[in-house]
């Protein structure tokens, strides 16, 4: 096993090295030598290695390993993508923050894949992974299965974070909205991907619970269909295999529909259905009392996974898409407003006879605040398929306004819950360094995100309606430079909500810091190490 | 009414959606069926066992022999 290790690496590095050589683009060029090294790495350690007996996997224990590393990363990632966000939305307020210097790197345009991708596969994705990975193994009551399998996941999944950031940094995207990254990275997080799957479902499997619980139903939908959807949006064909440009399968309207019946699901099973996942867990259990009601969460389950998969037309009214297919998409996203506030109430009523814990207990809040925006979105998402709502809103910044209540108050807050309960937990602290820092941190959030959401229902309204302006002779009113002199202030208050959100994170980042680094340091559980 | 296109296209809106309505009231009888009570309570409960390390791999057979504290 250990040569077979050897000789894959050699063969993997000598590979790279021709294809480094011989890329055709500059993207494709560094991501060889990045993989080259990585290779060239992993095969002198494994030399280093050779007669050394394998790693023992305790099957008493659990493995928190890869879940220390990902509670990091996703701080790490975090605090990277928000940095991103607030520097974009400041290049959009002041256009004179696309450097000169930097053009053709640093501009919005090849920032803003950077700092979505950061966001929602970054951070949404490592804390995704993590607490999985936390979750399946307290409800199964099960060491993880698969062995090393779990670093591999954790350590592949940030090598295509990096390729896919220094991808679009380089140039190299499919211009498809949140599925930018290229045909090589794709099948890395293919292959990536399918590893995760297995080390769940070989958990589940192996478990000693006689019930799945049902946050497991919810991470393992996650993980299914967005393997479906990355599989399905990404069918393409390389123009060479020594370069980063592929060419689409599908064309026209397909490929539109295509692309957003994966983002909606994105948005569906990535940070609704493996978040409802989280929320399933660490709520009760911050909460010290069991899920409001097991059998309505099974209800909102399903009503969940049959409804969100047709909503994705949405996003493409007045389109070339048939009238039919959208007003499909519009009709299941009013329906799924029902699964939606089903799960925010059970989440919610949770706490009902320990209230007193919003007041006493900060990361019972930041639970109940994510739940309230979990909320919010999804009564504005369904209103805003409506296509006579949609006529208005479409393209302007209503939608970006809408994402963001969404993402910051729902899976922000929620994913910072989450790691302030792992932390103490996981490095066998009583609780973390801080507590009033996390009501700072808390405080700070919410305020940020008021301020972006506010800010932009009202550049979304206004830009929306000057765009349909008209004079008694039917001309337009406003041009289009119009309408963004007059957003100016409101881009401006976004930013500093952003602002206000990326300190937050930084006094999360120290916390945990204090916490990980304090002297009352106790190791709780064998840490293996990798591989 | 001869090409795929209308022929999936009728089977996705009449048979196909029948299926999966009744496949969605079957799950939500399943879940409110009589007796299921005492299997939610335990499962809701289950988070708050095995906290610390795995259970044993007799557990399963009876509840009572619970991880170690």
């Amino acid at each position: 096993m250990q040569y077979l290790k050897l000789v894959l690496f050699g063969l993997i590095a000598i590979f790279a090295a021709i294809a480094a050589d011989w890329g055709r683009d500059l993207a494709y060029s560094v991501h060889a030598a990045l993989i080259m090294l990585i290779a060239a790495f992993l095969f002198i350690r494994e030399l280093r290695r050779v007669g050394e007996p394998a790693t023992e996997h305790d099957p008493n224990t659990y493995m928190d390993g890869p879940i220390r590393y990902g509670v990091i990363a996703t701080a790490f990632w975090g605090v990277v993508g928000f940095l991103m966000g607030t520097l974009i939305a400041f290049q959009l307020a002041f256009p004179v923050l696309n450097f000169d210097w930097a053009e053709g790197f640093a501009n919005f345009g090849r920032l803003r894949p950077i700092h979505t991708s950061a966001v929602i596969f970054a951070f949404g994705g490592n804390a995704l992974i993590a607490t999985s990975f936390y979750i399946v193994q307290r409800t199964s009551a099960a060491r993880l299965w698969g062995g090393n399998l779990g670093w591999f996941v954790f350590w592949g999944y940030q090598l295509f974070i990096v390729m896919a950031a220094t991808g679009y940094l380089l140039g190299a995207t499919q211009s498809k909205e949140y599925a930018e990254p290229e045909w090589y990275i794709d099948l890395w997080l293919t292959i990536v991907w399918l590893a995760y799957l297995a080390v769940f479902l070989g958990t589940i499997l192996k478990r000693r619970e006689k019930h799945i619980y049902v946050a497991n139903w919810f991470l393992l939908a996650f993980i299914v269909t967005v393997a479906m959807l990355h599989v399905v949006n990404n069918i393409s064909i390389p123009v060479s295999i020594w370069g980063s440009k592929s060419v689409q399968v599908f064309a026209g309207v397909q490929d539109a529909m295509t692309q957003w019946w994966y983002g909606h699901n994105a948005v569906g099973f990535f940070l609704t259905a493996g978040f409802l996942g989280m929320m399933y867990y660490f709520v009760p259990k911050q909460a010290g009392r069991p899920i409001f009601s097991y059998k309505l969460s099974i209800i909102h389950f399903w009503a969940l996974i049959f409804l969100y998969i047709w909503a994705g037309p949405h996003h493409l009214h007045y389109t070339a898409l048939p009238d039919w297919a959208s007003t499909l998409g519009m009709v299941f996203s009013i329906i799924l407003w029902m699964p939606s506030w089903g799960g925010m109430i059970n989440g919610l009523m949770t706490l009902e006879g320990a209230w007193d814990k919003i007041r006493t207990d900060p990361i019972v809040r930041m639970f109940v605040a994510s739940l309230a925006f979990y909320g919010m979105s999804t009564f504005e998402g369904p209103m805003m398929s409506i296509r006579a709502v949609n006529s208005l809103s479409h393209y302007t910044d209503w939608t970006i306004g809408h994402v963001h209540s969404g993402a910051l108050g729902w899976n922000g807050l929620i994913t910072f819950g989450c790691l302030y309960f792992l932390t103490p937990k996981l490095w066998g602290r009583e609780k973390m360094y801080s507590v009033p820092a996390i009501n700072l941190h808390f405080w700070l959030a919410t305020l940020g995100i008021v301020l972006y959401a506010a800010s932009m229902w009202v550049t979304g309204i206004m830009e929306g309606l000057m765009w349909r302006e008209v004079d008694a002779d039917g001309f337009l009113v406003n041009s289009f430079a119009d309408t963004v002199a007059a957003k100016f202030p409101m881009y401006v208050v976004r930013g500093l909500g952003g602002v206000l959100y990326l300190s937050g994170a930084l006094i999360m980042v120290w916390n945990m810091w204090m916490t990980i680094r304090s002297p009352e340091a106790k190791s709780v559980t064998v840490s293996v190490p990798a591989e | 009414m001869d090409d795929t296109y209308s022929l999936l296209r009728a089977f996705a809106d009449s048979w196909a959606l029948l299926a999966l309505m009744l496949v969605f009231l079957g799950v939500v009888f399943w879940a409110y069926r009589p007796g299921s009570r005492e299997l939610h309570e335990d499962a809701a409960q289950s988070i708050f066992r095995s906290e610390d390390r795995p259970a044993r791999a007799d557990a399963d057979r009876d509840p009572t022999l619970e991880a170690p504290k």
